[in-house]
């Protein structure tokens, strides 16, 4: 196998790790990796002081063939037995790739060594200065571009007095122009950072605890507690340099556009590449990089398609966009100082071609002109500027996606010829938005323009979906199936939206789900308030509120498995299941077990199942709140609640989160000053952290917005949509989601708060309710004409002592299995 | 034709099972317009005899039962599965007389099974 050694782990890198896997697995590849961890998403480094983890930032993944050494930076090369060194070891090579990025600049100053001054480039860095900030007041930003702009970010997300200071004479000079630079700094002055133009430092000096920096200004001086350098970065080609292989003026290793350095079989891509001696500072040409290496190992012929030099960030809450020309024939602009918006566009001399132009303020119409740079302007031009309605068709050309070079021609083609219906398909069809995501707009409107209709009809007898159900029902006061398809649909119903309308009248707090017509609607394991299993027979969850049992429950739940002849299982969700239990024995069993003291636990349902809990304050050591109490009181408050789909939650006492409340719907986190929120977490098929909606809260301020969150959810989301696709799927995410249940920006409040006062006042265990209704208990037999047989079709063979359903174990059991490997019996027994 | 209990003890849009004399198990579902139909109460996806707590509607006009395990759709007029050609349920004729719902084997479909 051919040997290939990548240095550096960096978004790029990993980039071309995945891109060389996929084409030619037959490679031998060593990545090594200077930083303790693998690659990372740089970009949205500052999303780090906004609670996510360095972990959610991670873009590792395990790849064939593909070794990483994190920690072993590579020290030196010997090219001619091409061979790479690290302190550790000796890598062989038949091809190299330098992916080695870049380092923060930090100009000669005098003091620039001092403790409490800092780059912002890695995760380390970040943990460096959270580290150094606690109990500071103040801190200081030198470069007022996209980096210095990210970590002014930061500073506030840290709660200190923040100052940047730029020695160009506007904000983000590269990007946009005198006039851009000052909208921005109007708002970013709004939020109470200050910002100093045309200054730069001179003598960083240690007095009384704190800093003291000087400028080149006379009348301006800072004491602060922490400076930031975040004035530019410069290629790490230090290795390259010291084996002779050749690098640019200013830096950057020399290549061609094949990406190929003067040695043949070393190539360089990312920040660290002098592409023709262009050094590119974004991403997205190092991915274009990454990719052509990857065809080139694999015998291919591609070359670096140009650079889109494009930006559109979210900095400090304002919008910054620039694509394509900086300057050119003809512009024009519109500046609105009220709103806090400018916008700039660059045109041909004829001013038909769109060249360029940048946006500050309101960045809305930013995919559509930058897919439509150097082709025809694509509107009016006071529309375009100022922010109005824009009615325009791109060019198939246009690049939509500039980080994965994807064209409105690509697609187009996945709608029309590989069926892409929706946008995760795209992205997984054409990549087209999964990098940075701001042409996800654009993707929605191409799949409108492709002529895709997104039906969230429930089914053939609904042309509406479950969120236009859930209003009809609630307004019209329509407590009927018969009656809302009669007057709203057609025909006579299906599986579909028969447990779609009962969930919604059960979340309306309708009744017993098996009164009346209810009974009709309800899914089988609704039915029978137990799931059905695979050879027919049910399984029995009784509720145990925050996994908290008593000894004496205990014995119950063993000594009525143990009468019945049940499976006993301990579950994910800190409970236990007893499976194999008819469904004549049902009402039997449930009638010890509401004797007990027992209740539905909802695990047949799509409702509320457990709120799971670490055993907090009260035993651990590092517990800083009440976990289980609170996991008790929100269990026994959303018990019972049906939703479009299960609900799942936890609570944890501390930061260590061995609830695992971040996976959960809405998972609950406690500090030391209160509770963290998170909702929209998901295990499962694609598992999902859930995303911090409030931090520091107290009890009754988490429950009413946990209240406001599931009646938000209960009522506008799709059939069966778990809450992570809910929140991914609201225009505005969380941010949104937070103005509407906290701040009430919908005036929706006060409904919800009340939906959710009805559901808790109107809860009833719905097992108390069958087993003393005679006519509810009927139902529960084998056969209507034989109310006391069994299905004498239903067989159990006893495996490791206890029983299964017969033939599913024997299944797995002849098939030979290597010892120590955990047999799955429901992959087994398909 | 075998009586297997009154008319009003079956839900509309819900089935019940009945144990034949030979041992078979049926399902009997009455719809919403109180019409009845009777088919075997074997999955024959899952080989469990559970058809009778499926949910009833229809697609596209026909009258359907839905297997409670996996969810395909048969017909109650054929039994055929709508989603998969080679697979169907058995039909047996089913009436009411005095209130009470009598099932019987359908001889035809008996003899080819």
């Amino acid at each position: 196998m051919s040997k290939l050694v990548v240095i550096g782990d960096g978004m790029v890198g990993r980039r071309f790790l995945e891109a060389v896997t996929q084409r030619d697995p037959s490679w031998e590849v060593t990545v090594l990796c200077e930083e303790p961890r693998p690659a990372y998403d740089r970009v949205r480094l500052s999303a780090f002081f906004d609670g996510v983890s360095a972990e959610e930032l991670s873009l590792a993944s395990e790849l064939p063939n593909v070794e990483v050494k994190l920690g072993e930076p590579a020290v030196s090369i010997a090219r001619t037995s091409k061979v790479v060194y690290s302190d550790k070891g000796e890598y062989p090579y038949d091809k190299l790739v330098f992916a080695t990025g870049s380092y923060a600049f930090v100009p000669p100053m005098e003091g620039a060594d001092l403790e409490g001054v800092f780059v912002y480039r890695t995760i380390d860095d970040l943990e460096a200065i959270k580290a150094h900030s606690a109990g500071k007041r103040h801190g200081v930003v030198i470069g007022g571009g996209l980096l210095g702009l990210e970590a002014a970010n930061a500073l506030k997300l840290l709660g200190l007095e923040t100052q940047i200071v730029e020695f160009a004479p506007w904000l983000m000079a590269r990007q946009l122009d005198e006039a851009g630079g000052g909208i921005l700094k109007q708002h970013i002055e709004k939020l109470g950072i200050g910002v100093d133009c045309g200054t730069g430092g001179t003598k960083i000096e240690a007095v009384d605890g704190r800093l003291r920096m000087e400028t080149n200004r006379e009348d301006i001086a800072y004491d602060t507690d922490l400076i930031i350098f975040a004035a530019g970065v410069r290629p790490r080609d230090q290795l390259a340099r010291e084996c002779g292989i050749e690098v640019g003026e200013r830096g950057g290793i020399i290549t061609d556009l094949s990406c190929a350095t003067s040695d043949p079989d070393v190539y360089a891509i990312g920040e660290v590449a002098a592409m023709e001696g262009m050094c590119y500072g974004l991403v997205a040409p190092g991915y274009s990089m990454a990719e052509v290496v990857a065809d080139r190992l694999a015998g291919g012929e591609a070359t670096f398609p140009g650079a889109d030099m494009s930006t559109k960030l979210k900095l400090l809450g304002v919008d910054v966009a620039q694509f394509g020309a900086m300057d050119g024939p003809l512009s024009t602009t519109y500046l609105d100082p009220a709103h806090g918006t400018y916008a700039k566009l660059i045109l041909s001399d004829d001013a038909q071609t769109l060249l360029g132009g940048m946006l500050v303020g309101d960045a809305e119409a930013y995919p559509l002109l930058r897919a439509s740079v150097g082709g025809k302007v694509p509107g009016k031009l006071a529309d375009l500027l100022g922010g109005g309605e824009i009615e325009g068709s791109l060019p198939d050309g246009a690049q939509v996606c500039s980080c994965n070079a994807v064209t409105k021609g690509d697609i187009m083609s996945a709608i029309h010829e590989d069926g892409c219906s929706d946008v995760p398909a795209l992205k997984a069809c054409t990549k087209a938005g999964t990098s940075c995501g701001s042409c996800v707009p654009m993707l929605k409107q191409l799949l409108k323009e492709g002529g895709v209709e997104v039906s969230n009809a429930v089914c053939e007898h609904f042309t509406q979906s479950r969120a236009e159900l859930f209003d009809i029902v609630k307004v019209t006061g329509i407590t009927t199936f018969s009656e809302l398809i009669a007057r709203h649909g057609t025909g006579a119903g299906c599986d579909l939206c028969k447990p779609t309308v009962a969930s919604i009248l059960a979340s309306l707090s309708n009744g017993h789900i098996l009164e009346g017509e209810q009974a009709s609607l309800q899914d089988t394991n609704d039915h029978f308030l137990a799931n059905m299993q695979r050879n027919g027979t049910y399984s029995v969850v009784p509720r145990i509120p925050g996994g908290e049992i008593t000894p004496d429950k205990l014995i119950v739940i063993g000594e009525v498995a143990k009468e019945f002849d049940l499976y006993t299982k301990i579950t994910g969700g800190q409970r236990i299941d007893m499976f194999g239990a008819r469904v004549e024995d049902l009402p039997k069993i449930w009638r010890k077990l509401v004797d007990a003291g027992f209740e539905s636990g909802h695990a047949y349902g799509k409702a509320l199942r457990t709120v799971k809990s670490c055993v907090g304050t009260d035993w651990c050591r590092y517990g800083v709140q009440d976990s289980v109490k609170m996991a008790i009181d929100l269990e026994l408050r959303y018990r019972g609640l049906r939703s479009p789909h299960k609900l799942k939650s936890a609570v944890s006492g501390c930061a260590r989160e061995c609830a695992e409340a971040r996976g959960k719907d809405f998972g609950i986190i406690a500090t030391e000053h209160g509770w963290n929120l998170y909702v929209g977490g998901n295990g499962g098929f694609t598992p999902r952290h859930a995303d911090l909606l409030l931090s520091d809260v107290d009890s009754e301020t988490l429950v009413r917005t946990i209240d406001r969150f599931l009646m938000f959810y209960i009522s506008t989301a799709d059939r069966l949509q778990r809450t992570s696709k809910w929140v991914e799927g609201l225009e505005g995410g969380i941010d949104y989601l937070r103005e509407v249940i906290v701040d009430d920006k919908l005036g929706i409040c006060g409904e919800l708060d009340a939906l959710m006062e009805k559901h808790v006042e109107n809860y009833a265990d719905e097992w108390k309710g069958v087993i003393d209704d005679p006519e509810k208990l009927e139902r529960f037999v084998s056969f209507v004409n034989a109310p006391e047989a069994p299905d004498p079709t239903i067989e159990f063979e006893e495996v490791r002592g206890q029983k299964f359903p017969a033939g599913t174990t024997a299944r797995s059991h002849s098939t030979p299995v290597a010892l120590g490997t955990p047999v799955s019996l429901r992959s087994q027994g398909k | 034709m075998q009586s297997i209990c009154a008319f009003d003890r079956i839900i509309p849009g819900r089935g019940v099972a009945a144990l034949l004399e030979d041992g078979t198990q049926v399902a009997v579902f009455r719809l919403h317009d109180d019409s009845l139909y009777a088919v075997s109460n074997l999955d024959p996806f899952m080989d469990a005899n559970v058809m009778s707590r499926g949910l009833v509607g229809d697609r596209g006009g026909e009258p359907i039962v839905t297997s409670p395990l996996l969810k395909q759709a048969f017909s109650l007029k054929t039994g055929a599965c709508l989603d998969d050609e080679l697979v169907a349920l058995e039909v047996f004729a089913v009436e009411v007389l005095d209130g009470e719902v009598r099932v019987g084997v359908n001889s035809e479909v008996k003899a080819s099974a």
